[in-house]
């Protein structure tokens, strides 16, 4: 009859099993990226562990750089759009009006943009920003086992993709709004079909709620993971849900009111902790709320034009530029010189997907930016992941990331 | 609101202050180089200042600065032409206050051949990656930066790629040098 030490080790002059083994003390580096799948491919995090426990961590950014703003100088403004499309790629709309605010301050145009082009913008925003929770949740969901509400989310978010495709054209890079306005109106019959979707999305809502919320194996990946404290994120310069998760209660859209969001009704949710499941419960109240601005803003939607009208930065009408030669010229110098915006510089910022979204443009008086800098979210969230990462265990990389919410291209630029 | 922190400024620190400038309201501060650290420890600790939070720091290469004005418009642009010898790059930093809500852009011009500031991360731990940023992009060194690294490039990148006169179509091979890791 074989005795355990055979069973277990296979041979009888093993070590004997009744002396613990310890484990090497020596720290030990390991890679986790570029091409992991929870670091989205485009960040390498090098980590100095303790076992499990994480001592050190060097987070990488910049595999997805691809120079937005050396090329940003070298397009007119409107061909910046496509760019700022890439930047935070699951919600370009708020990236198209961030861009579209910064030239409009430039050139003093913002109090006379048309009431229906700013109530558009800021539906397709809202859209835009329902898209991103949506997607941040259910990847992080996903990310920790929960494969259900991924579907889910990502269903409701095709619902919106496909309608904002109905908008622009374009299922993901939309480029839609212009300077002075967005490109074109939106199709008839378009909100409705948007309201109806709003319902769906709020019954999707519940479920996923549920399947979530009380879920222990959830709320023990997220509760206590990750905090960042509200004096933490002061100095850390953090907005958006992060900072509203820690209880710092700040939303550009009621500290810095900009467009017409003073006339529509709305919450920002804050939560008191700042760890990963208050991060998580503060952007599931934003996709309500932003419902609720939606509702309201399709209700309230005035009729008119959704463009300027201004020779210098709209384009003429198609019938003019077919049949008239000023127009003609007009739409070819707008397109081959791009709108010219008076010399002078400005930063001028949105409530992003992630936070404060900005752009700090210096214009000399062409039509091409002279220097265009984005203040993207995520690059400042991002740098916090160092310090939170810190002596949590390898697997809490995973959630926290997901709930810092790194999109790739608006943190590499 | 805000012009009251750039009188406020000038009130405190007089001659340090280089320049004022508020066009499409923002609050623009030029500061000499040797007063920058004490001028931002003030703006931060100071209970009417109070500016708490960093929001970006970048910075602007003047070397192709030809501005071209636009008949019928006002230009409210307050930069001369780069001449080719003074000061090449302005480093800014842009804060906000959390409490009174006010935002300043603090600015500081350097020369190319002494592309040297103070660092404010000491001062806003959130400026740690926008100063790595700004000195891969720029080459502008950040003194007192615990950790100036390039941050988007690799080491081995030679040269400062929004630096005006880097050419937008250059491409480098990247070549492994471990010797170079962290080292500039």
């Amino acid at each position: 009859m074989a005795d355990l030490k055979t069973l277990v080790v296979g041979r009888k002059d093993a070590v004997d099993l009744d002396v613990e083994q310890e484990l090497p003390h020596e720290l030990m580096t390991v890679n986790m990226g570029p091409s992991h799948p929870a670091m989205h491919g485009t960040v390498r995090i090098v980590l100095t562990v303790d076992g499990e426990r994480i001592v050190k961590g060097d987070v990488q950014p910049g595999y997805l750089h691809r120079c937005f703003e050396k090329e940003s100088e070298y397009a007119t403004y409107t061909q910046v759009f496509p760019y700022t499309d890439r930047l935070n790629y699951v919600s370009p709309m708020i990236n198209n009006v961030g861009w579209a605010m910064t030239i409009e301050k430039l050139l003093g145009i913002t109090k006379q943009l048309p009431r229906r082009a700013e109530y558009v913008r800021v539906i397709v925003s809202e859209v835009s920003r329902i898209t991103d929770h949506l997607t941040c949740v259910g990847a992080s969901a996903m990310e920790l086992g929960a494969f259900t509400p991924f579907l889910y989310f990502l269903k409701c978010r095709e619902w919106l993709y496909t309608l904002l495709e109905e908008v622009s054209g374009a299922r993901l890079t939309h480029s839609y709004v212009r300077v002075g306005g967005v490109s074109k109106d939106l199709p008839v019959g378009w909100t409705d079909k948007l309201l109806a979707r709003l319902d769906e999305i709020t019954a999707v809502m519940v479920e996923v709620e549920a399947m979530l919320n009380q879920n222990k194996i959830f709320r023990d990946r997220m509760a206590g993971i990750g905090a960042l404290d509200r004096e933490a994120c002061i100095k850390w310069g953090q907005t958006g849900p992060i900072a509203r998760a820690a209880g710092l209660d700040y939303d550009v859209r009621k500290d810095y009111p900009y467009s017409v969001y003073p006339e529509l009704e709305f919450d920002v949710p804050v939560g008191t902790t700042g760890d990963c499941l208050d991060r998580y419960l503060v952007r599931i109240e934003e996709i309500k709320q932003s419902m609720r601005i939606l509702r309201q803003a399709v209700a309230q939607l005035p009729d008119g034009p959704v463009m300027i009208d201004d020779p210098r930065v709209a384009l003429p009408p198609k019938t003019d530029a077919y049949n008239t030669i000023e127009s003609m010229i007009r739409h070819f110098k707008h397109i081959v010189d791009g709108i010219r915006v008076p010399a002078g510089e400005t930063y001028a910022f949105v409530e992003g997907g992630n936070g404060e979204l900005g752009f700090y443009v210096v214009a000399d008086g062409t039509g091409r930016p002279y220097k265009a800098y984005v203040r993207s979210p995520s690059f400042v969230h991002l740098s916090t992941a160092s310090t939170i990462i810190k002596d949590h265990l390898i697997a809490d990389v995973v959630p926290i990331f997901g709930m810092i919410n790194m999109i790739g291209g608006e943190c590499d630029k | 609101m805000s012009k009251k922190v750039l009188d406020a400024l000038k009130a405190k620190f007089g001659d340090a202050i280089e320049a004022t400038d508020d066009q499409h309201g923002d609050e623009t501060a030029f500061v000499k180089r040797d007063k920058l650290r004490e001028i931002a420890t003030w703006l931060r600790d100071d209970k009417a200042m109070a500016f708490d939070a960093p929001v970006f720091a970048t910075c602007v290469d003047l070397l192709d600065w030809r501005p071209v004005s636009i008949p019928h418009t006002p230009s409210t642009n307050t930069r001369p032409e780069y001449d080719g010898a003074g000061p090449r790059f302005e480093v800014c930093w842009q804060l906000r206050s959390t409490t009174h809500r006010h935002r300043i852009r603090i600015k500081v011009r350097v020369t190319e051949a002494d592309p040297k500031v103070a660092s404010l991360t000491p001062l806003w731990i959130g400026f740690d990656w926008q100063e790595r940023e700004t000195f891969d992009m720029y080459g502008i060194r950040f003194d007192g930066h615990p950790d100036l690294r390039r941050i988007y490039l690799y080491d081995e990148f030679v040269g400062y790629p929004l630096r005006k006169d880097y050419p937008k179509e250059k491409r480098q091979p990247l070549v492994r040098r471990p010797d170079l890791v962290g080292d500039h």
